[in-house]
């Protein structure tokens, strides 16, 4: 999703040509949180659904393409949205439907080739080079890919075909919406040197206005001059980077697992708070997340972080680093909480952020153990409650201080029959007593 | 005032008071040493409002008086001066220091601010201020340093009949020593927790002044929550830390073991440190014992490893079990004895380790609880 379509369409770039070096594909799907509203209420089609934070601070997570057509764009605020759009349709985003449709179209990806480096939860780089003799030619499997997400999802997705991963992303924004799009090899620079500079990667709004008062403002000219002036202009490491960007050059293959440096969950209050046990209700909630995560990615960390924004945009950052890394929501709170109050700072906060830092894999990690620890303790509990929510929905167990009114927040999730204070009240594990 | 005295006397007694100096004072005086002259004595003291040091010196007096002076200025002049007598004298609001040739002036500060030092509470007992110093270093090698956690930070003196025990655990370890003393009451019951830093400076240096260390506890009233050591001419109180909930740590210890190993200790020592060079900060070593001794290794599968073997004693199945390195090296050296018997559970519950005799059996009154590391949670 994102960046807009180019002004004037290269007449002959499409599905065709000779893709026997283009074995990277980007799949991205189109406009996804607006695409899986549209699926599930069918006279939505057609219309400019916009879907994202609804409250007055919200931002758009995602547009159709008949609400961009009035210029909303994701991660513009929600007012904005509306003012360009008023008869847009407004929806919040329902994650869970987004996290399933996401996983389902991560599976299919998968079961192309295991070569599958997921971006983020609507786009992913497949390298196909090992899957030919099995699925056919690159073109031929994204064509596959396409149809099988559209036939048994019910929803638009775009595939750039390229020889390296920065050329597959810019093709598939080029095939937007609902298309496919091949570089061939031999093509790559025609493709290529007519975009604007920002088309690089890595080239912001500041870069753009440093190369342009160079008089550069296509590739085609970052890639004509000496490396030596783009220096003067962006800095060693960056002109290094653009001048092989621009000629074609990305020496990035696709990585199964990224190594994520820090996991972090934040919120933008509607409006801002000052209230301690609100505060501390969020803190949990935002390291239920985290936690939640880490423990999803079999990690643990070991430095705990808080951010807070405060109502006059003054912005703060704490941390302390624990004797072991965690993975437990308990303690993850424990040591957000304790940073927060330690500030001593009672102004009303507009965001509150928790991040977990200095990541190492949970397994073959060693643990300091303390006297009278129970073998099973907190880290049992959440995996237990871990386990209930990836099989009965994120509603069924959790801190008893996040309930309100003992109502389940979100859809589905619970089995037929049970009452939603069973579903709470009588958890097996509740990480709640204490916060 | 006027003086003359020993340079070394002075030095000693300057250092010893000026250790106990606040490095950011909340105000100024206390950033002092008071010197005072009465009764052909100097009377030598610091005192941060938690702790205060008092020392005695023989001195040859010219005249009374007293004067507060920059004590760590002092410390430092006093320690670099010439082995020859020092004459010091407060002239106006001046201290001057004559020793040999060289000449200091010192600006004072005004002594009627500074605080009156807290009275030493009633003596509770006396012990042998060798035997003293020797139980506080056992110990206080596990107590904690991380002040979120002040309870941990602290040594717990158990005073109970003639037994005075004393324990410190920083939550991974636990020493425990009980030693015997003098007690003024001898139906005495109470327990302190007194900062674990202050009493290893203060016992240690008691201890080589021989003799018999007074230990002075408020039981309630005046001096409540502080407590007092006195030894020779040093006097030192101190605040308590809040000990009511301390826990029930003697529990920890289990009551019988699975398995014994017997091993010298200076040869383990020497052997983790040498293996503990691979292991990382935070990582552990394994000790893996069986019926042909002991493998001490550090390192993974894909960092730098190192391995060692030394003879040992072992009864019981064969164990595996991770220690933090520092933590065992501390214990060992605690002991006090040429072997360390090891009783263990297994290889997640804490091992007890003990200084074994030369019958082999587990000589009574020291035990250091060391609680393993959990490879691959």
């Amino acid at each position: 999703m994102g960046r807009e379509r180019g002004g004037r369409e290269e007449r002959d770039f499409g599905p065709d040509g000779d893709d026997s070096g283009a074995p990277i594909l980007h799949v991205d799907m189109d406009a996804f949180f607006a695409s899986v509203e549209v699926r599930r209420r069918p006279e939505l089609r057609g219309k400019p659904v916009i879907v994202g934070g609804t409250g007055i601070r919200g931002v758009v997570s995602s547009a159709s393409y008949e609400a961009r057509a009035f210029g909303v764009r994701s991660a513009m605020p929600t007012s904005r949205a509306r003012a360009l759009c008023p008869q847009g349709i407004f929806l919040p985003a329902d994650f869970e439907a987004v996290h399933a449709a996401s996983t389902a179209v991560m599976a299919m990806c998968r079961d192309v080739t295991p070569l599958v480096e997921q971006l983020s939860v609507d786009e992913a780089f497949l390298d196909v080079s090992g899957a030919r003799r099995l699925l056919g030619p690159p073109v031929r499997i994204a064509t596959d890919l396409r149809e099988r997400i559209a036939r048994e999802l019910g929803l638009p997705s775009s595939i750039g075909i390229a020889p390296t991963k920065f050329l597959a992303k810019l093709g598939s924004t080029r095939a937007k919406p609902n298309g496919l799009l091949l570089i061939p090899h031999d093509r790559v620079l025609e493709f290529l040197h007519p975009l604007p500079i920002t088309a690089l990667w890595g080239v912001g709004e500041k870069a753009a206005e440093r190369l342009q008062r160079f008089g550069l403002r296509t590739v085609a000219d970052v890639a004509n001059t000496p490396i030596s002036l783009l220096r003067t202009a962006v800095g060693d490491a960056a002109a290094h980077h653009l001048h092989e960007l621009a000629s074609g050059r990305d020496p990035r293959t696709v990585t199964t697992t990224r190594e994520e440096k820090s996991v972090g969950a934040e919120t933008t209050f509607d409006v801002d708070v000052e209230d301690a046990g609100r505060l501390r209700k969020t803190l949990l909630a935002l390291s239920g997340q985290v936690g939640g995560r880490l423990r999803a990615s079999g990690q643990l960390g070991r430095t705990v972080a808080i951010k807070v924004r405060f109502a006059d945009f003054r912005t703060i950052s704490r941390s302390r680093t624990l004797g072991d890394g965690t993975d437990v929501t308990k303690e993850i709170f424990e040591t957000a909480w304790a940073l927060y109050t330690a500030l001593g700072d009672t102004d009303p906060i507009r965001l509150i952020g928790v991040r977990v830092e200095g990541l190492a894999a949970a397994a073959g990690t060693a643990r300091q153990l303390a006297f009278g620890e129970k073998e099973r303790g907190w880290r049992e509990a959440e995996q237990a409650v871990d386990a209930a929510a990836s099989r009965f929905g994120q509603a069924v167990v959790g801190p008893a201080s996040l309930l309100k009114g003992g109502v389940p927040q979100r859809r589905g999730g619970r089995r037929p029959g049970e009452t939603p204070r069973d579903a709470h009240g009588d958890a097996p594990a509740n990480p709640a007593a204490g916060p | 005032m006027k003086f003359r005295v020993e340079r070394d006397a002075l030095a000693d007694a300057v250092a010893w008071t000026a250790k106990s100096l606040p490095s950011r004072p909340s105000v100024p005086v206390l950033a002092g040493v008071m010197l005072r002259v009465a009764d052909g004595r100097l009377h030598v003291s610091g005192f941060d409002y938690e702790v205060s040091s008092q020392v005695d010196v023989e001195v040859q007096a010219d005249a009374d008086g007293a004067a507060l002076v920059s004590g760590r200025l002092l410390a430092e002049i006093t320690k670099a001066l010439p082995a020859k007598p020092v004459e010091i004298a407060a002239v106006g609001s001046h201290l001057e220091l004559v020793c040999g040739s060289a000449r200091f002036t010192l600006p004072t500060m005004p002594v009627e601010d500074y605080p009156t030092l807290p009275d030493l509470p009633q003596s509770a007992g006396t012990v042998d201020a060798a035997t003293f110093a020797s139980a506080v270093a056992q110990v206080a090698i596990a107590a904690g340093r991380d002040e979120t956690l002040p309870m941990m930070t602290g040594v717990r003196l158990e005073l109970n009949g003639s037994t005075l025990a004393l324990l410190a655990t920083d939550r991974y370890r636990l020493a425990v020593r009980e030693i015997t003393w003098s007690p003024a009451d001898e139906d005495v019951d109470t327990t302190a927790l007194v900062p674990a830093r202050t009493l290893a400076d203060t016992a240690k240096t008691m201890g080589p002044l021989g003799g018999e260390v007074t230990i002075a506890l408020a039981t309630a009233g005046a001096g409540e929550g502080m407590i007092g050591f006195a030894g020779g001419p040093r006097r030192t109180t101190s605040r308590l830390l809040d000990g009511q909930s301390y826990p029930p740590v003697r529990s920890l210890f289990p009551a019988s073991f699975n398995a014994e190993a017997r091993v010298p200790v200076s040869a383990l020592v020497e052997v983790v440190k040498r293996v503990s060079l691979v292991a990382e900060k935070a990582t552990p070593i394994r000790l893996t014992f069986g019926e042909d001794g002991l493998v001490v290794e550090a390192g993974g599968t894909e960092e730098a490893r190192a391995s060692e073997a030394l003879e040992a004693a072992f009864t019981g199945d064969a164990l595996t079990i991770a220690f933090n390195p520092q933590y065992l090296i501390d214990g060992l050296g605690a002991l006090g004895s040429a072997t360390a018997l090891f009783g263990f559970t297994d290889s997640f519950k804490p091992a007890v380790l003990m200084p074994c005799g030369d019958d082999g059996e587990a000589v009574p009154g020291y035990r250091y609880l060391i609680m393993p590391i959990r490879v691959g949670r």
